[in-house]
């Protein structure tokens, strides 16, 4: 598949957003605190950001309204209707927080739920096509939310060493998420590797019967929409390096830095800009390491249409 | 709406597509992109036409495959791989994964006679439902900005103004081999149903559960090569000639 980057920006910083919204939404961090407030914007603008650039992909982009109505059957359609209803929630918990220095539990779990269900709707949007197999597992959903509320965890660590001045809930709940979302990824990883193609230019042509299948003749000789959309095949060249880069940047550095952080703070150091610093550094590792793994999701998953293609 | 209808379509029409007859000419293809870039929706652009990398948006593709029997020989003459060509357009899905995942209700299957349709005056051009379509079936028009697919030339075969005779999908029209058969596939007794049972037709990559209405023809059983060598005239025997012709022979083998 053709990795869109208005599509990878969006999944990865609205998921990073939403998953930020998830944390504030639980009052962890002190709400009369400068950097909570900060931390309260920063989510909304990483949303809205990725919303923006999810809209750039579109071929008509003034009809997305229309994306609104159809939340009875599409993925697409329900993600839509909620990245607008979560707005509610949010913008009235960041009110809250930057102009009242208040916490309402009520406002701010709605805000953690439904931002919880819209990376779970975005995941939905992949998991429920049966014509990209390597999607078409419950574990393209948990890794979707178990990123997006480990990146969230890790940014809002650092917004609550900042705002408390201690050690942070968040970057103990950071270390974890992020264990637990390399681990869901690395079966994921596994589970496309292991796949036994359910399509095949036999089954493509319905020719099985006769004999083995080969592409003879393409019905064009350029490129078309077809195989530049779903034929991607750069990327698998370097796959395997790729993999490894995602997994230490996007989840081996951020980790060790966490790990540090909280090891020095625990023992009685001081939070200071230190602690501070690594933990954004950790953030932004954990972001440039979520576009490579996002990149790799698109371009190592094959579309069922390429066994008309010979590829 | 992008649910599907609840109930089976009353008709089902459809193509019926002989991979026996069908010579790979492409006069589908070309017959296609000419009725449907004037006809239902925007124009079927191409991306530049005259350049090196031209592209465009087409509803009808014609493939050609290489079929290779258990023990058969790749390459050559002699070989036991056939060529088949194959079209490939909409297969109007009764379980159209490309309606159900699209977010503005611009794909939609008709309840009447089950085509599948793209209106696009609400399409926004996300593409999804091109993704969720594992036959390739949907192509972006890159001009428009919207999703074109096979209509079954809705504007030819409800078309009154059209002679009955040109009331079929273009393909069907111009298909000089008459290897495409348009029909209702939902009547057991329509001509296209009769042609899917007679010769065992089937469906396309059925394991994805899209339960397509289009319906292929397998090639014919052929005879293997070797079976038909001893019917050929041999050009060194001549012990079969007669008159003049046994004369010639024993004279110019004295000379």
């Amino acid at each position: 598949m053709h990795p869109a980057s208005s599509i990878i920006v969006f999944t990865v910083l609205s998921g990073l957003g939403y998953g930020l919204a998830a944390f504030l939404g639980l009052g962890l961090l002190d709400p009369s605190a400068f950097a909570t407030k900060v931390a309260y914007i920063s989510a909304l603008v990483l949303i809205a950001g990725g919303l923006l650039s999810s809209t750039l992909h579109l071929g008509n982009p003034r009809r997305a309204w229309r994306a609104f109505s159809q939340w009875r059957s599409s993925w697409l359609s329900r993600e839509g209707v909620l990245s607008v209803l979560v707005f509610v929630p949010l913008a009235m918990s960041a009110w809250l927080c930057a102009m009242e220095g208040r916490y309402s539990a009520p406002i701010g779990i709605a805000g953690s739920l439904l931002s919880l269900a819209t990376v779970f709707c975005t995941s939905m949007i992949y998991a429920s096509l049966k014509s990209v197999q390597a999607w078409h597992t419950r574990l393209t959903s948990a890794c979707y939310l178990l990123f997006s509320l480990a990146g969230g965890a890790l940014l809002g660590s650092a917004f609550g060493v900042a705002g408390s001045g201690s050690a942070s809930p968040l970057s103990f709940f950071a270390l974890v998420l992020l264990i637990s979302a390399w681990t869901v990824k690395i079966a994921w990883l596994r589970h496309l590797d292991s796949l036994k193609p359910l399509s095949t230019p036999e089954s493509a042509t319905g020719l099985g019967a006769v004999g083995r299948v080969r592409l003879f003749e393409r019905p064009h000789v350029t490129e078309n929409y077809l195989t530049s959309e779903m034929g991607f095949r750069v990327a698998r060249k370097h796959a395997a390096k790729l993999r490894k880069f995602a997994l230490l940047l996007g989840g081996l550095l951020p980790g060790a830095l966490v790990f540090l952080v909280l090891a020095a703070l625990l023992a009685g150091a001081e939070a200071g800009g230190a602690a501070i610093l690594a933990l954004m550094a950790a953030s932004l590792s954990h972001i440039i390491g979520m576009l490579a793994e996002r990149w790799l999701f698109f371009a190592e998953a094959r579309h069922a249409v390429m066994n008309y293609y010979g590829g | 709406m992008t649910s599907l209808p609840a109930l089976p379509t009353p008709k089902k029409l459809g193509l019926v597509i002989d991979l026996d007859v069908c010579v790979g000419c492409h006069a589908c293809v070309v017959n296609c992109k000419e009725w449907n870039t004037g006809g239902y929706g925007a124009a079927l652009s191409d991306q530049h036409p005259y350049g090196a990398d031209v592209s465009g948006a087409w509803l009808n593709r014609v493939h050609s495959f290489e079929v290779v029997p258990e023990g058969g020989e790749i390459v050559g003459e002699a070989g036991e791989a056939r060529i088949v060509h194959f079209p490939k357009s909409c297969l109007h899905c009764e379980d159209a994964p490309c309606v159900t995942v699209c977010p503005t209700g611009a794909s939609y299957k008709r309840t009447e006679d089950g085509i599948v349709l793209v209106d696009e005056e609400k399409c926004i051009g996300c593409g999804l439902c091109a993704w969720s379509c594992p036959y390739g079936a949907r192509e972006m028009d890159l001009a428009a900005g919207v999703m074109k697919k096979c209509t079954l030339c809705i504007d030819r075969i409800y078309n009154e103004t059209l002679e009955e005779l040109d009331r079929q999908p273009a393909c069907v029209r111009t298909c000089p081999a008459n290897a495409r058969h348009f029909g209702d596939l939902g009547d057991p007794s329509s001509v296209v149903s009769m042609m899917v049972a007679a010769r065992g037709g089937i469906d396309l990559m059925p394991e994805q559960g899209t339960r397509p209405v289009n319906k292929y023809l397998p090639p014919r059983p052929r005879k293997p090569l070797a079976a038909s060598a001893g019917q050929m005239p041999k050009g060194e025997d001549t012990s079969g000639a007669t008159g003049f012709f046994a004369w010639l022979d024993g004279m110019l083998d004295r000379i």
